[in-house]
């Protein structure tokens, strides 16, 4: 592990041609991945349920504690300007990283499922009436599935819902033909966390907007493996987490137009959201504070940014061809196995295998799988509407990020064996 | 490191493959539902409680090879046992899957149950061991009931 190999592996945007990255040195920059687990190395396979850590993260975290640590927005104190600085110099860096026009398009939150929940209330409530529409897909998240409910069912809306086909793919004739006058919004999951499938986001998003209907998209399980271009897209909301990107956990985005937030009431009442406060009236802050009621996660806004920082510096093209191998060989592994059926064969798949086993429970297959140090994720993983779907009660997930390799696929294949040594 | 072999018992497996008492009786008059939301794991509990006795003892259901064969062993267990020695049963047990058992007589009452004795080493598996007992005394305090470990 030298520093040369280091610094190839980081090449970032170098003409010529494209080597591959050495993903050995990269897995050096998480502290978890040199750990062991009931005695073999940690083989970490459930990325989508969170991702782990580079060092720059954790000594953002520490450096920002030990050496900054001060309320945002108040004091005129010298480390209150510092830890504002901070924190709005982390807003600056993800609206680069999604290329929103404005740092004031970047709302901070505790993760998706709030972005959401903000869009839900502020955004959806005030403007729904009885007979509207709120159109989601068959492969939701419950956390863009339950917002959308608790604001339809309490203003005599209806919930409408894109069906899918058995590979996991949305069927787009049908999701044209729910595309109405009454449709006041689509809320579209970006990649699916449970079938791994990638939507046609764009030619979605171009036929709402032809109709004038706004579009959110659920966009966890994206920003870690993939680039985005939220004014691309030409979404209206885009909602991530940062720990599903090498972040801290309780800190996320919400990517809003600067003119659909600037006509949005707040979504909490409090601190640091206003301009004036008197018992008889309060004048709101601008955008984005309007929206950051109370003392938000600064040092995790911090870490965020020096995620973004460390993602951004990296040859991202490389490591995407990377982790698509390593996913393509994980499908074509799994597909080989006796008993094992894979759930879903979108076309588009990235990151993201379900599978069940015929001889045991996917509850049976992770304890026997963690013996062996590999990690995956057993369960409904928050869409029973697609284990519902599938007919199945819970699948097993493997899930990648770039710092998995191939033989890590190979170490989850030996544990599978030993599960049906166990039940077969 | 915890070992694995304690965990899935060949008793355990065993039940698993074949679980017995698999099935609807047509006079069940004590019936509950448990769910393991978190899991998945979903069981339907039938009884026939005659004069104070648990009569018949029958299950539905999916779920993990534990909840399974939990149940499955359940339903053997409390077989002609009155509704005061189920729920002594459903204490012990809940007590076994938690700490090791130093009681003898709890032991010898427990008998082929003490099985389940591995998903000690398992929090994350407790809950499915439990779930068919917590369906069982729902049936008798609350019939008609749904519980759930969430």
């Amino acid at each position: 592990m030298t520093t040369t190999s280091r610094s190839e592996a980081r090449r970032a945007n170098r003409p010529g041609p494209r080597r591959a990255p050495d993903v050995e040195a990269l897995r050096a920059d998480f502290p978890i991945l040199q750990r062991t687990v009931q005695g073999h190395p940690l083989v970490y396979l459930d990325n989508a349920a969170t991702t782990q850590k580079p060092r720059v993260v954790i000594d953002a975290l520490r450096r920002y504690y030990e050496e900054i640590n001060a309320n945002v927005h108040r004091a005129v104190h010298t480390l209150s300007e510092q830890a504002t600085a901070a924190y709005e110099g982390a807003r600056a860096k993800i609206q680069r990283f999604v290329n929103a026009a404005e740092p004031h398009e970047i709302v901070f939150v505790r993760g998706t499922t709030e972005a959401i929940n903000l869009v839900a209330q502020s955004f959806a409530r005030p403007r729904l009436r009885a007979g509207d529409e709120i159109l989601i897909s068959a492969m939701e998240h419950h956390s863009n599935i339950v917002p959308w409910q608790m604001v339809t069912a309490e203003r005599g809306a209806t919930l409408r819902v894109i069906p899918m086909d058995r590979s996991g793919t949305l069927l787009l004739d049908q999701y044209r033909d729910l595309l109405t006058e009454r449709t006041r919004l689509v809320a579209l999951v970006h990649v699916s966390n449970s079938l791994g499938a990638r939507n046609p986001v764009a030619q979605m998003i171009r036929e709402a907007k032809a109709r004038g209907i706004p579009v959110l998209l659920d966009g966890a399980q994206v920003l870690g493996h993939h680039r985005v271009d939220v004014r691309e897209l030409g979404c209206d909301f885009y909602a991530f987490s940062a720990h599903k990107m090498f972040g801290p956990t309780g800190i996320g985005g919400l990517y809003g137009r600067a003119e659909l937030l600037e006509e949005m009431p707040p979504f909490q009442g409090g601190g640091d959201m206003i301009r004036r406060v008197t018992f008889q009236e309060t004048t709101y802050a601008a955008l984005p504070h309007k929206f950051e009621a109370g003392t938000p996660s600064i040092a995790d806004a911090v870490g965020f940014g020096a995620a973004v920082d460390y993602l951004a510096g990296l040859d991202r093209d490389a490591l995407e061809a990377h982790e698509a191998d390593v996913v393509a060989y994980a499908v074509e592994q799994l597909e080989a196995l006796l008993g094992v059926q894979l759930i879903g064969r979108p076309a588009d798949r990235t990151g993201v295998v379900s599978f069940i086993m015929d001889c045991a429970h996917a509850h049976d297959v992770g304890t026997i799988v963690d013996q062996e140090g590999v990690a995956i994720r057993t369960g409904h993983h928050c869409t029973q509407p697609v284990m519902d779907f599938f007919g199945v009660p819970a699948t097993c997930r493997a899930s990648f990020a770039f710092y998995n390799t191939r033989a890590e696929v190979d170490a989850l294949v030996r544990a599978l064996a030993r599960v049906r040594k166990v039940f077969a | 490191m915890t070992d694995l072999p304690d965990l899935y018992q060949e008793l355990i497996v065993d039940h698993n493959r074949n679980p017995r008492n698999f099935r609807v009786p047509a006079d069940a008059n004590r019936t509950a539902e448990g769910d393991n939301p978190l899991c998945g794991d979903r069981i339907k509990l039938f009884l026939r409680v005659q004069d104070g006795r648990i009569a018949d003892a029958a299950f539905q259901g999916s779920g993990c090879a534990i909840s399974k064969a939990s149940a499955s062993m359940m339903t053997q267990a409390v077989q002609g046992k009155t509704e005061d020695e189920a729920e002594r049963l459903f204490k012990a047990f809940h007590a076994m899957v938690t700490a090791p058992v130093t009681n003898p007589a709890e032991a010898a009452a427990l008998g082929k149950l003490a099985a389940f004795g591995g998903v000690r080493a398992f929090p994350a598996r407790v809950k499915c061991a439990n779930l068919p007992w917590h369906t069982l005394r729902a049936a008798l305090q609350a019939p008609g009931d749904r519980v759930s470990t969430e």
